[in-house]
């Protein structure tokens, strides 16, 4: 059964994100893109990581893509004045670039064998909240720096009177 | 499931030859069926019971024509709603305008999966429970966006915009009213929520009587989920008087039915997660359900359940027809500079009540004195 999910939901996601570089308008590209977010986070819940699942849903399909799509709407490009994209010679180099990952992926998944199906528990708010201060303490404290930092930054750049 | 399956496997002889994927899918089936059937069965009901505390609020009587006390016209809603022609704007984008309806029905529907309507009653006891429902709830914001876009028409537009900004505003002050309980149960699962708030001493088990940051915690998300839920007086994405009705103006027929669904649909789960984060949830104050033999002690906690969230559901309408509409810059004001900054302050109290006292309540600390 998961093997037939996993083939599903990683096609699912594969074609979204195809979707989202072929597709003219914006507000279809960014649509294409919560499939995408959606199936990833199936994906997760495939490897038992539920929480990681909801988390994924709710910050980047529920506020980051929210966020996206409301200034679309709010710029509301009528369909013939959408900027056109012509195929240059960096778009072709990306194609390259991006089969030459998915071959050295390939290879490598090949070379370093997944760890066994993780247990019920790895995924689980306890074990993600203990790894989250314990082995990965530092890069959470920065990251919360880092976030905190934006929030003050964008409240600086927005607000005319402080 | 797959326990459930297994169970009525052995239970049932004719059963045995069945493969167990099978029966499990069939499980799943009649769960699902089962739900949606209790869905639309609340949205009618829930519809006629709005119009009823309307018109009694404003003193009149309401729906009183089809069946007696009125009480079959949501049926007769249903098939105008069913009947009517089905309308696509030319200028719409087709595709969007037909799907965004039902992404809002499957966002508060989805919700329904891990409401603990009793003991052993609930589809899914998901370790994630809470923030399994506020993850569902972003498909619902994805399709009023859609609808409003998707309609190519300006009142559309602005109502899908302040909707969106209005969920994803006040989904921040619902998720951390909603956390005092999940402290306190030391778990995200609904059902592990409310087994917390068991034993004997009755309603003073529940975590409204917990410590006084969640008795105050209530009050918050009651406030802040009544917004998330676009109800008056925060009915501002369909503010009929400004916005003629907002994100689902042009839509008719089958699929205006769908948001209307979706809508009480989102008030039930609403009610529900305040009843059993807050309210003891399946519960009965003084006594043991799951105690009792066979199906009673399901039945009598379905029944507890039940008569908390529609209490709740209750309120929800008496608020919605009492206090007037507020202004759009009200509302943020109030989700951004008053409801976030006291959900977090009380998150922290309670943090610390739980601390200080080892995880016990006002009631078990006088209940440990005798």
């Amino acid at each position: 059964m998961e093997p037939i999910l996993f083939i599903i939901f990683g096609a699912i996601a594969v074609g979204g994100a195809i979707m989202v570089v072929t597709r003219k308008h914006p507000m279809s590209s960014a649509l294409y893109l919560i499939l995408t977010l959606f199936a990833v986070a199936a994906l997760f819940v495939l490897r038992q990581a539920h929480f990681l699942a909801a988390i994924q849903v709710i910050v980047y399909a529920g506020a980051v893509m929210v966020l996206f799509i409301f200034v679309i709407m709010l710029i509301n490009v009528p369909e013939n004045k959408l900027p056109m994209e012509r195929l240059t010679g960096l778009r072709l180099l990306g194609v390259v670039a991006a089969g030459f990952l998915i071959l050295e992926s390939a290879i490598l998944a090949r070379r370093f064998a997944m760890p066994a199906g993780s247990t019920a528990d790895a995924g689980s708010v306890q074990a993600v909240g203990r790894a989250l201060f314990t082995d990965y303490l530092l890069a959470f404290e920065i990251t919360s720096v880092l976030l905190l930092a934006a929030v003050i930054g964008a409240i600086a750049l927005a607000k005319r009177k402080i | 499931m797959e326990a459930l399956a297994l169970k009525l496997m052995s239970a049932v002889p004719a059963l045995a030859g069945v493969p167990l994927w099978a029966m499990t899918l069939l499980v799943m089936v009649v769960v699902a069926v089962i739900l949606l059937v209790f869905a639309l069965t609340f949205g009618g009901l829930g519809s006629y019971v709005l119009r009823k505390v309307a018109g009694d609020i404003q003193v009149r009587i309401g729906p009183n024509r089809v069946g007696p006390y009125g009480l079959l016209q949501f049926l007769a809603d249903g098939v105008k709603l069913i009947m009517k022609e089905d309308i696509i704007p030319a200028k719409a984008d087709r595709f969007l305008f037909a799907l965004a309806p039902y992404l809002v029905f499957v966002g508060s529907f989805a919700a329904f999966v891990v409401v603990p309507f009793g003991v052993g009653l609930i589809a899914s006891d998901l370790n994630i429970g809470v923030y399994y429902v506020m993850a569902v709830t972003s498909l619902v914001v994805i399709g009023v966006l859609m609808a409003g876009w998707a309609s190519n028409n300006k009142w559309a537009l602005l109502g899908g915009m302040r909707a969106v900004a209005q969920i994803v505003s006040y989904e921040i002050p619902v998720g951390m009213a909603l956390l005092p309980a999940v402290l306190i149960a030391g778990s995200l699962s609904l059902q592990d929520i409310v087994r917390s708030q068991g034993g004997l001493l009755g309603i003073f088990g529940w975590n409204l009587f917990h410590n006084p940051f969640t008795f105050f915690s209530f009050f918050l998300y009651f406030t802040a989920a009544q917004a998330e839920t676009n109800q008056t007086p925060f009915d501002l994405p369909e503010a009929e008087s400004e916005l003629v009705s907002g994100y689902n103006v042009e839509y008719s027929g089958i699929r205006y039915a769908f948001f209307f669904l979706a809508e009480f649909g989102d008030m039930f789960v609403v009610a529900a997660l305040a009843s059993a984060c807050f309210l003891g949830g399946w519960h009965v104050p003084f006594f043991r359900a799951e105690t009792l033999p066979g199906a009673w002690g399901n039945l009598l906690s379905l029944g507890a359940f039940l008569v908390k969230a529609f209490g709740i559901v209750l309120v929800m309408m008496w608020v919605r027809w009492t206090l007037p509409r507020l202004r759009v810059d009200q509302l943020m004001r109030m989700s951004w500079k008053y409801l976030v900054p006291l959900t977090f302050v009380n998150l922290l109290g309670v943090s610390l009540w739980l601390l200080v006292f080892r995880g016990k309540g006002i009631p078990q600390l006088i209940a440990s004195i005798f």
